[in-house]
């Protein structure tokens, strides 16, 4: 019979180490199993010297081990050292393949075939997963590795690299960086091209390539792998290069295909979904608990706290209170009415539909993350044009829309249970109209994330979302007069459909009817003039298209693509015309419509021959935009290089602007007749910087500006995210003298960003990398640092609909 | 709940409406001289055409001078004017928060300063000679004769750096031709001595070769890298086949690197002539103030 223990911890991350810590203070039996051959791997590959932050700061740590902001090396030695003190109970070297039993007796086999058993399994494994692994042959003796941790190491070998994502090319590009080191770099690709990876890397590649320091191999695989060679399958055969070394790049499997086999069950088919789990962390494998980042916790402090309470759990413990409980207290307590904070979670998730199929810990967890809030009658949730993509959850009470910009009595009530604001949740833009409290009332505001969250982790949350967002969509565009019965048949017919870029959701000839209303992304209307597409107009989230055929049943006079990968509702014509046979008023409004859009087809058509080349202009200038990802901007900033005399007093005013480092690259960046979009943050409608910031520092502002608050750990996550290169990791520099002194005695760098070296020498050398990005100068009197230290006006910052307006056409024409 | 129409057939048909919503919000884009429909344009020119109006129809005694209340006037206004011109400097590198943009005060700038020509020389009453007061005047017309030399570079120059860097940064043009030498090296590794050394020398040739007035003009003749590509050229590999494809490479890298070399040098040189007019601008407004001080001082010393 293999060992036997009550408790054990699957992955030595800051979760798996703080329970196997609390296990070894209890005195209870237990194993702590590691894949690898040191603890806690993920902060293990941290670069050197990182400074390994401990937010949120006001979460008191409730921990066996110790844990504090400092170097990454610093955090390792005190586990290392404490998981020895405590007599933590360690097995190195040991991978889990696969967990069975029930609980009070599960086996664990291990990846060389070993078993152990024990009565409760933690699962503390990250979100990581496994480098998926080469599938060809590989002869004895042969060096395949997952991880490059120092390019530098390497001297005068035949290196292969196989995978043409962004960490193969980063690795490619780091090997054959410095010619001393004499590598001959190889990089495989399966694909003709590399999708997957970012622009700036796939160029540095391709230049490289070019200069033949990389040869490149497309459209290759290996086929076997031997000491000092390697042979593909290429398209046109096989073959063999010289190869000393391995580099496997080809992305990591999540964990989640292992958890499932564990038995503990997701929340749903997303990708971002986490396993369902009771407030003790149990999932829903009686005795298979689940912590840390792969519990959707994915902060140090969280993960070490539950792996405390988690054994605790388990050993009986049933008062414990969460130690985030201080942090809930104090949300709730500017609320009205004396109750506990389970309480109010029970209440606030009663009382609002979306919230009620959500267990006890996801509330929690839910309410970490919004915010409550009580508001007296009249008050204000939020105003039009203020840009946000929370979501606003009557728990109490009800509140107005005030529908009409010019008349604020005109009002639509919303009432307690409900949701509100859903559209800038949708779409990412600013909001359409006031709402205020039309009684005394009690809101949750949700955040973007934890509305994502929710979303995904609470499948009837997200199609009640939906539908409400859909109908009241609808309403609006219809306009006032109409009711939620007169549309329930256009609602009920309506879909939601995801457009890849690039794909046309009505084409020109065609002859359907359906209208389309955009949710999010945005489109461009096209026109083939001649034999050339001509570029009509831009389409942001909240327009419709499509209404012209179902009037005139005539065929479609243009194409519609989508600019960026987008959402549209299809609104079914047939069930659209009988609503405009019953609505005489809609009728009207709708033809009066279309005759305008009319116009802007006759206009093109008129003009194309008188001055065909300003429209040809025009449409090729905007399709340029569009490529480069004006279609998902909410602000931009472009130049005009007829203007632009190089100067850089744009990135010097940035720089002076926000403590020294510029946030944009003037010179970098595409160019088009003259218009150049210089790498600098174009504030996307859903950035995708946000999608995985573990302390969720990122946010979008008072006037639609995306920034990164202080919180930010410095992990990198967003500067990886971007597809616009737009993100710095940087040391902040100390505040330079004065310009006067510098104009008069000469001391300081002077103005702009200062050297390198300069900052180097002034900072210590653990101060914290920062992500480092454009903030709209925010806050900042007069706006936009870089557009005002222009000195001849080559540098705008325009929003994209206003910019690819066809109406701009006939004004520089005249 | 923005709902919007796409609406650019309203647009379209009420098109005064367009002038003033859809084009001058965020999309508006007028450069440094047409700012504000050459507001600073109009207003220099309607003072100097005053001025010269005044001059001519006031009658001082027993001539036009500095001394007299017009000139005073227009020596006050000069000297003021130019105190603030001065001041550009400081504005373009204080970045105060506030609602000013650069782009009106260098507009300001340019069209206030041309008509200093007007103020000054009228406030001279044309009396030049050898002496500290006509100093002043001269160091003011080379400064805003080196400012109309400036607009013309802005004016013409920015339109050839873009077509010429075409989307490539100055680093980038730099690490190409770094880029060549290094595949120059390794290429050369087969060579003769006296071949070796011809590639030596292509390779030791850099973008920043030259004195100022090369820089300036663009006229580079027989370089390294020229010499290199003619003596390889005219070689001949006496049917050597692999001796052929050697200085086949060999030309082909001697042409890359003498087209990036000529790329990186007129980039060069337009961001020179971009900046060099300044380097005369600015201290000759140092010099100007000096001057200006002596002439002031100098004025109420001798009255
Ligand atoms: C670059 C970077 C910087 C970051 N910076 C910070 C920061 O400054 N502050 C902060 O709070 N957070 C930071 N984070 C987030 C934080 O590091 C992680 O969320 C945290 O480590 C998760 O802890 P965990 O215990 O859940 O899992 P992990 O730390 O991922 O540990 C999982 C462990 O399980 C092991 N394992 C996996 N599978 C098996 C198996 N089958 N059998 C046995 N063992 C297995 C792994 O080898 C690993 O050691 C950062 C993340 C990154 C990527
Ligand atoms: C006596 C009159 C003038 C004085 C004292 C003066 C002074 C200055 C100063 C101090 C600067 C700042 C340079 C810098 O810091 O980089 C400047 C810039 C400039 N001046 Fe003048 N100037 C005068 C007249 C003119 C005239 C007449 C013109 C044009 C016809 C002109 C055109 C410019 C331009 C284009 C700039 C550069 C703006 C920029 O790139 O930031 N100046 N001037």
């Amino acid at each position: 019979m293999a060992d036997a223990y009550r408790i054990a911890i699957v992955g030595s991350g800051p979760a798996g180490l703080s329970a196997a810590a609390r296990a070894a203070q209890l005195g209870v039996s237990h194993i702590l199993i590691e894949k690898t051959d040191h603890l806690s791997d993920t902060i293990y590959k941290y670069q050197k010297g990182k400074h390994v932050m401990a937010t949120p700061s006001q979460l008191v740590l409730r921990s066996d081990m110790d844990f504090e902001a400092g170097k990454r090396e610093v955090v390792l030695g005190t586990w290392d050292e404490q998981t020895a003190g405590h007599d933590v109970n360690v097995r190195l070297n040991s991978e889990v393949k696969a967990v069975e039993g029930d609980a009070g007796n599960f086996r664990i086999t291990f990846a060389d075939g070993e078993t152990v058993s024990a009565e409760n399994i933690i699962l503390a494994i990250g979100t990581q997963g496994n480098p998926n692994l080469v599938r060809c042959p590989v002869d004895d003796g042969a060096v395949v590795q997952y991880t490059l941790d120092d390019p530098g190491e390497y001297v005068d070998e035949h290196i292969t690299i196989i995978g043409g994502g962004d960490a193969g090319i980063e690795n490619a590009l780091g090997l054959a960086a410095d010619p001393e080191q004499n590598n001959s770099v190889t990089l495989v690709n399966r694909g003709p091209e590399f999708a997957t990876a970012k622009g700036a890397n796939v160029k540095a590649l391709l230049a490289a390539g070019d200069a033949g320091r990389i040869s490149i191999l497309t459209e290759t695989t290996a086929s076997h792998i031997g000491t000092g060679e390697i042979t593909f399958d290429t398209r046109d055969g096989e073959t063999k290069i010289r190869c000393d070394r391995v580099i496997a790049r080809m992305g990591s499997a999540p964990p989640r295909a292992f958890v499932e086999a564990c038995g503990a069950e997701f929340s749903g088919p997303d990708r971002n979904a986490f396993p369902v789990l009771s407030p003790t962390f149990e999932s829903s494998k009686k005795g298979v608990y689940v912590i840390g980042a792969l519990a959707g916790y994915p902060l140090i402090k969280h993960c070490m706290n539950q792996g405390h309470d988690v054994v605790e759990f388990i050993n009986g413990n049933t008062t414990l209170k969460p130690a985030d409980e201080p942090i809930l207290e104090a949300k709730f307590k500017n609320l009205p009415g004396r109750k506990s904070v389970d309480e109010w979670l029970e209440f606030l998730r009663s009382s609002v539909t979306i919230l009620e199929p959500m267990t006890p810990l996801q509330m929690r967890e839910f309410m970490l993350d919004s915010e409550v809030r009580a508001y007296r009658r009249g008050e204000t949730l939020f105003d039009r044009a203020d840009p946000g993509s929370s979501l606003f959850a009557i728990a109490s009470g009800s509140v107005l829309v005030q529908v009409d910009a010019d008349d604020p009595s005109k009002t639509v009530g919303i009432e307690c249970g409900s949701i509100v604001g859903e559209v800038g949740l949708v779409s990412g833009r600013r909001r359409g109209s006031t709402v205020v409290a039309a009684e005394d009332s009690i809101c949750v505001e949700i955040p973007r994330m934890a509305a994502l969250k929710l979303q995904s982790q609470v499948p009837p949350a997200r199609d009640a979302i939906t539908r409400i967002a859909t109908e009241r969509q609808l309403l609006q565009m219809f306009g006032s007069g109409l009711t939620k019965e007169d549309i329930a048949e256009i609602v009920d017919s309506a879909e939601i459909m995801t457009i890849k870029a690039g794909e046309a959701i009505i084409e020109e000839g065609d002859t359907g009817i359906d209208l389309y209303v955009i949710r999010s992304g945005s489109m461009v209307v096209e026109k083939m003039v001649g034999r050339k597409p001509v570029f009509l107009s831009y389409l942001p989230a909240g327009s419709y298209v499509g209404e012209m055929a179902v009037l005139d049943d005539t065929p479609r006079t243009a194409t519609v693509r989508a600019a960026i990968k987008s959402e549209v509702i299809k609104v079914d014509g047939h069930a659209f015309r009988a609503l405009l046979e019953k609505n005489p008023e809609l009728l009207a409004r709708a033809r009066s419509d279309v005759e305008a859009r009319e116009n802007v087809n006759n206009f093109v058509e008129a003009k194309k021959d008188s001055f065909s080349g300003v429209v040809d202009m025009y449409s090729s200038i905007s399709s340029f935009l569009v490529e480069n990802g004006i279609g998902e901007a909410t602000d931009v900033l472009l130049i005009d290089e007829n203007l632009c005399v190089g100067c850089d007093n744009c990135e010097k005013a940035c720089a002076d602007s926000h403590e020294g480092l510029s946030r944009l690259n003037r010179e970098a960046g595409r160019t088009y007749a003259h218009l150049h979009v210089p790498t600098s943050c174009r504030h996307c409608e859903h950035p995708h910087c946000m999608a995985d910031c573990p302390p969720n520092a990122i946010h979008r502002g008072d006037d639609g500006e995306v920034f990164i608050d202080d919180t930010c750990i410095g992990c990198g996550n967003c500067q990886r995210n971007c597809p616009y290169g737009v993100i710095r990791m940087e040391k902040v520099p100390p505040p330079k003298p004065s310009l006067l002194s510098w104009l008069f005695f000469g001391s300081g760098p002077g103005p702009g960003e200062p050297e390198h070296d300069w900052i180097e020498e002034r900072v210590a050398e653990d101060t914290p990398k920062q992500a480092i990005k454009c903030d709209m100068c925010a806050g900042i009197k007069g706006g936009p640092a870089c557009v005002r230290a222009c000195p001849t006006g080559a540098a705008i910052r325009v929003a994209p609909e206003e910019f690819l307006s066809v109406a701009r056409l006939e004004t520089e024409q005249g | 709940m923005a709902t919007r129409r796409a609406d650019v057939g309203t647009d379209l048909a009420e098109t005064d409406e367009v002038e003033r919503s859809t084009v001058s919000t965020g999309a508006r884009h007028e450069g440094v001289w047409r700012y504000r429909g050459s507001y600073w344009g109009k207003m220099a020119l309607g003072i100097s055409v005053t001025l010269i109006i005044a001059y001519v129809l006031i009658d001082v005694e027993p001539r036009h001078n500095g001394g007299s209340w017009l000139g005073y006037t227009l020596g006050t206004a000069g000297g003021g004017l130019i105190l603030w011109l001065t001041m550009l400097g400081v504005r373009k590198r204080a970045m105060t928060p506030g609602r000013w943009s650069l782009k009106g005060w260098t507009s300001a700038h340019v069209y206030l300063g041309l008509s200093l020509v007007v103020i000054g020389t009228l406030h001279t009453g044309f009396q030049l000679g050898w002496n500290v007061h006509t100093l002043a005047w001269v160091l003011m017309m080379i400064v805003i004769v080196t400012g109309i030399f400036g607009i013309t570079v802005y004016g013409i120059l920015p339109r050839q750096l873009s077509s010429n860097r075409d989307e490539t940064t100055e680093a980038q043009m730099l690490e190409t031709v770094t880029d060549i030498d290094r595949q120059l090296f390794d290429t050369a590794q087969p060579l003769d001595a006296d071949g070796a050394a011809v590639i030596q020398e292509a390779i030791d040739e850099t973008p920043f070769d030259g004195g100022i007035g090369q820089r300036l003009s663009g006229k580079y003749r027989g370089g390294g890298t020229a010499r290199g590509l003619a003596d390889f050229r005219a070689r001949s590999s006496h049917g050597d086949r692999s001796l052929d494809e050697l200085y086949d490479r060999l030309e082909a890298l001697l042409a890359r690197k003498q087209a990036a070399l000529s790329r990186i040098r007129r980039h060069l040189r337009i961001k020179a002539l971009l900046q060099i007019w300044l380097y005369i601008h600015v201290p000759m407004t140092f010099a100007l103030l000096a001057a200006l001080s002596a002439h002031i001082v100098s004025v109420f010393f001798y009255w």
